[in-house]
């Protein structure tokens, strides 16, 4: 299909973006690579009058080390935050989690501020953010603002975000010290998750002294499952103990049905995958 | 283990890369939607959002004052001159067969139907017209089930009709004398399997959308269209709308896949015809993917009930099919007949002596099925070898032994079928040993046992699929029995340039099977000529103006032939005047190695090639008396049976008892296609078949809501799996030549789709038969696979 016309507009620094976005009111949209926007448009699920295209922002792409936090820029890509030693070394979780996403030529266009600001409850990122208490950076008409994860997702595909603000940049915890993991599953290679699971945990000899645990698709927006993490908090770091832990995966969540799955399913898969997850993370071997 | 194989001395068995790939790989190349004409305007077509209504008003007066729009129309507009899509099969002499218009008038029958069109300067333009144009709907009781649109007091699809059912066909080998009754079977048999199997609704999705160009310049009509079949398509034209055949030209220039799906004559095709017409200048529809997967033909939807009698010692005595085959709301080409393609193949390779098919068509608010790869057959040889299973297991015997109880021998062939059948050729032992070896059976089943032993969570299974399928399309008196409108013969024509170089016309229309270089290795042996100075013309009615298309494993099986023949004709209309050249008799010739030569002389003595005659007949001064100066040849080759290709397909599977996750470890393709003319194409046409079939076993279903919307209307939703979900296949052979093709060769284009389901399926099953499941419905989702452990109602 082709999208209803549009007028468009990219600007090359922050300032001009926001004005553009002022300027254009709430039928604009911010265009962050389109990976999500652009089917969009073409099945005219959306009919925005002006897209804003951040792709000219090079002062919002890049990782940077912050002392006990990495900043990534919103426009960074994919591949590049994949190929980045920092990202590597500090934050595997979302490196690994990023490995996941769709396939190579999203990677390649797709960003990690687009994908968080779409607060599409089935993308990776979010239930990673959620997991890892992110800091979202954000600027608009009113200058600049911070806004927790746990605030940040609102409801399906809807943020914190206010009229004309935009995302700019992710303020990561590194995790030096944590052991991380998530588990992915999905129909094929390169659909959503069905569920999926963004874990970390911090070991102290052989208990487990502190654990996050993120869920993917298990509501309308990010889970963070605390019975999970209180469950594992001091528990031992067995097998058995992951376990018992991880059947609590699903309180209070409310997982969606779809095409794909149903709720019930999804349940059952959260504390499967989330045992795998924890094992994994905690480097734990069955005894 | 390895053999070692002949290595070829000539063109056929290499294993040339194909001469076409260049440009299809790049796209850079004619397909229908880069057809660009001075004046071209672009269709654009509103689609049913309803599955039943009755059209009450349609308004399209406000999407001709839309910028850019040229004319816009519905199906009211047109109802008297649209005519009605053709069906080609009608199967019985009492067919409900009701009108298909292109554009809906009163009524639409299902999701996606076609009800009006814009046309304008720009697609964009036309698009967004559409929204302008005014349809009011009054929705009609949907019926989607196919048991519940044959009970009593069943909503109609066809008000006028009076019922919903099709037809019923009917095979019963006792009355056609083909073999015993099926009942005497069953009343003698010890053990009885009965089963009930649902071939899920499949989409072909291939990757180039339909699209179609019309131009109705002068009173010439030329439609450029994304179609397997332009042959069928010119005659069906001139059919429908009564435009004379030779004012219709059809192109198919090159073809992004069709896998059945482009075997149809669509309403797209007859709305741009009309809407060229109307406003006299050249249009072009583009279908979108959304728009291709909602209303583009589907394929199987089938509902098995099954019954298989034997005795205790395996063999089988018998087997009854009945059948529900879900036609969607209209017909199309083939609709009626696809479901009996199968009604041959249930029997498989198997020896048994009775078998009673019975098949009922259904109408329901869906989207018309039709062809799709393998048509019918995979169908039949899902239920055989899934029953074949079911059967070991019942008499906990080796599923390869009772299927060794029951197989033609080789030494039994040709072999008569309880179908009718005349099988040619095979050795079904020879494949099934060889894969056996390949894959590693014994070791398999013994690491099997050993994770059943420790209950490990990942259970392995393994799967064992012998097939058979009959391909070809088709004798024409066979076509003609089953009534089926048209035959099955296919042409060739070689002309010979005054240089040398050889222009091939088939009557084939590949949309990716590579017949530009089979057919040029072809002719490249029988002609003497290198393989680049053949070039291959199709799909252009003005230059292969005769042929039946490309579907149903028949090119190379039936179109190979007519190519031989016309190779042998060109040698022999060369002769004289290579003998006038030579100065010898015609007689005391032979043509070896390329060249005519006096008999006994030395291979490297003079002689004169088929280039030197050719140039001979061009200059046409020295001709003898009564020698046409040409070497030019056509034929035309309509085959008296069918050929049957077979093989043995294994499949291991890895099934995670936590998740439902099916994980195809290993996979063994054995394949006998009779002798191989590019070893490089059968492996991709199995491999994209064996990619198929998993896709059916494991990935893809057409899914409607309640209310008759279509759920898997993107890939997203529909889940096609790609090359990160698909296994490494283990592709071999053994080469059993076709006794009735002059190169040995049988078609290849189906196997692996025929083969592979159930493979996959058995392998599912035979993973979880400890925790007491015996059937995995189609296809088999983690959740469902999840839901059969749990003994869930959901399986």
């Amino acid at each position: 299909m082709i999208p209803a016309a549009f007028e468009y507009t990219k600007p090359s620094t922050v300032d001009e973006a926001v004005q553009a976005l002022a300027d254009g009111g709430e039928d604009a949209k911010v265009l962050a690579g389109g990976q999500s926007l652009i089917p969009m448009l073409r099945l005219r699920l959306a009919a925005p009058t002006l897209l804003v295209d951040l792709g000219g922002l090079g002062e919002l792409r890049g990782v940077r080390d912050d002392g006990d936090a990495l900043v990534i820029g919103a426009m960074t890509r994919y591949a590049d935050l994949l190929r980045d030693p920092l990202v590597r070394d500090h934050a595997p979780l979302l490196a690994q989690a990023t490995a996941t996403v769709a396939d190579r030529q999203v990677r390649h266009l797709g960003t990690i501020g687009g994908s968080l600001a779409e607060a599409d409850p089935a993308g990776d990122l979010p239930s990673v953010a959620v997991a890892l208490d992110v800091s979202f950076e954000v600027v608009g008409p009113d200058g600049w603002r911070t806004i927790s994860a746990a605030d940040f997702f609102v409801d399906f595909l809807t943020t914190a975000l206010g009229d004309g603000e935009m995302l700019a940049a992710l303020r990561v915890p590194k995790q030096d010290g944590w052991g991380t993991h998530y588990e992915k599953f999905n129909r094929v290679a390169q659909a959503w998750s069905i569920v999926g699971v963004a874990v970390a945990v911090r070991r102290e000899n052989g208990t487990i002294a502190e654990a996050r645990v993120g869920l993917t698709n298990m509501g309308n927006r990010p889970v963070r499952a605390r019975a999970v993490e209180e469950a594992l908090t001091g528990a031992p770091a067995t097998v058995d103990a992951v376990s018992s832990a991880a059947a609590r995966a699903a309180e209070g969540a409310d997982p969606p049905a779809d095409v794909w799955a149903s709720a019930e399913y999804r349940s059952h898969l959260a504390t499967v995958l989330t045992r795998r997850a924890v094992v994994a993370a905690g480097g734990i071997h069955a005894s | 283990m390895t053999t070692v194989q002949e290595r070829p001395t000539g063109e056929v068995g290499a294993a040339r890369k194909r001469k076409e790939d260049a440009r299809l790989i790049t796209g850079r190349t004619m397909w229908t939607e880069n057809v660009m004409l001075p004046g071209m305007l672009h269709l654009a077509i509103l689609r049913s959002p309803m599955a039943h209504a009755r059209i009450t008003r349609v308004d399209t007066s406000a999407a001709l004052r839309e910028p850019g729009v040229v004319t816009a129309f519905s199906g009211r507009d047109v109802a008297e001159t649209q005519g009605s899509l053709p069906c080609a099969w009608p199967v019985t002499e009492d067919m409900v067969h009701p009108d298909h218009p292109p554009l809906a008038v009163d009524e639409v029958r299902h999701a996606g139907e076609a009800v009006a069109v814009v046309v304008a300067r720009d697609r964009a333009s036309a698009v967004d017209a559409l929204a302008t144009i005014e349809v009011d709907y009054e929705p009609l009781p949907v019926v989607l089930d196919m048991e519940e649109a044959l009970a009593e007091d069943a909503r109609l699809v066809h008000a006028d009709k009076g019922t919903n059912k099709a037809y019923t066909w009917i095979f019963d080998s006792g009355e056609a004398g083909t073999g015993h009754g099926v009942d005497a079977a069953f009343a003698g048999a010890e053990v009885v399997i009965k089963r009930r199997y649902i071939q899920q609704r499949l989409i072909p999705a291939f990757m180039e959308p339909r699209s179609v160009v019309v131009d109705p310049t002068g009173d010439q009509h030329t439609i450029w269209s994304a179609t397997q079949i332009p042959h069928i398509l010119r005659v069906m034209v001139a059919l429908v709308t009564g435009t004379p055949e030779h004012k219709v030209r059809v192109v198919a220039p090159d073809v992004g896949g069709g896998f059945g799906g482009k075997l149809q004559v669509t309403a797209e095709e007859l709305i741009a015809f009309m809407a060229a017409q109307r406003v006299g200048k050249p249009v072009k529809y583009t279908e979108s993917r959304s728009d291709s997967l909602l209303s583009a033909h589907h394929g199987r939807d089938q509902i098995q009930d099954l019954e298989l009698a034997a005795r205790r010692d395996g063999t089988v005595l018998g087997l009854r099919v009945n059948l529900l085959a879900n036609m969607g709301a209209y017909l199309g080409i083939v609709t009626p007949g696809v479901p009996l393609l199968g009604a041959f193949m249930y029997n498989a390779i198997y020896k048994f002596p009775a078998y009673r098919f019975v098949c009922t068509g259904v109408y329901t608010n869906t989207t018309t099925t039709d062809a799709y790869r393998g048509a019918g057959r995979p169908e039949a040889t899902y239920a055989i070898e899934r029953l074949m299973d079911e059967l070991a297991v019942e008499l906990d015997m080796d599923p390869v032994e009772v299927r060794r109880r029951n197989w033609i021998r080789h030494d039994e062939f040709p072999f008569d079928t309880v179908a009718g059948l005349t099988y040619d050729s095979g050795n079904y032992e020879a494949a099934t040993d060889k894969a056996l070896e390949l894959f590693g059976y014994e070791a398999l089943r013994a690491e099997q046992a050993s994770r059943r032993e420790s209950g490990d969570p990942v259970q392995l299974g393994i799967g064992v699929s012998t097939y058979t399928e009959m391909c070809g399309l088709a004798p024409s008196r066979v076509l003609g029995a089953l009534r089926y409108a048209a035959g099955g013969w296919e042409t060739a024509s070689i002309r010979v340039l005054p240089t040398g170089k050889v222009e091939v016309v088939t009557g084939t229309s590949p949309h990716g099977q590579g017949h530009e270089t089979a057919w040029s290795q072809i002719v490249a042996d029988r002609l003497g000529v290198p393989f680049e100075d053949v070039e291959v013309l199709h799909g252009d009615t003005r230059t292969s103006h005769k042929g039946l298309d490309t579907y149903g494993s028949r090119s190379l099986a039936v179109g190979g032939i007519a190519l031989v023949n016309a190779c042998t004709k060109v040698v022999d209309k060369a002769k004289p005047v290579a003998a006038h050249l030579l100065e010898c008799d015609v007689s005391d010739l032979e043509f070896a190695d390329g060249a005519f030569r006096v008999r006994g002389a030395p291979s490297d003595a003079a002689g004169k090639t088929i280039a030197d005659c050719a140039f001979a007949v061009f200059a046409a001064h020295d001709m003898p008396e009564g020698v046409e100066p040409t070497i030019d040849a056509d034929a035309t080759y309509d085959p008296g049976n069918f050929s049957f290709p077979h093989g043995t397909h294994l499949c291991a599977t890895e099934v995670d008892t936590e998740t439902g996750r099916v994980t195809i470890r290993s996979y063994v393709a054995v394949d006998d296609v009779g002798r191989v003319i590019n070893p490089l194409i059968v492996e991709g046409q199995v491999h994209g078949g064996v990619a198929q079939g998993i896709a059916q076993a494991l990935f893809e279903e057409a899914v409607y809501d309640s209310e008759g919307n279509l759920l898997t209307g993107t890939f997203i939703d529909y889940t096609p799996p790609s090359a990160a979900d698909l296994p490494d296949i283990v592709s071999d052979r053994t080469e059993t030549p076709a006794p009735d093709h002059p190169l040995g060769a049988k078609g290849v284009g189906e196997a692996g789709t025929i083969a592979s389901t159930p493979a996959v399926i058995n392998a599912i099953v035979d993973a979880l038969r400890p925790y007491g499941v015996s059937d995995i419905r189609m296809p088999a989702t983690p959740e469902r696979v999840w839901q059969a452990l749990r003994g869930g109602a959901r399986s």
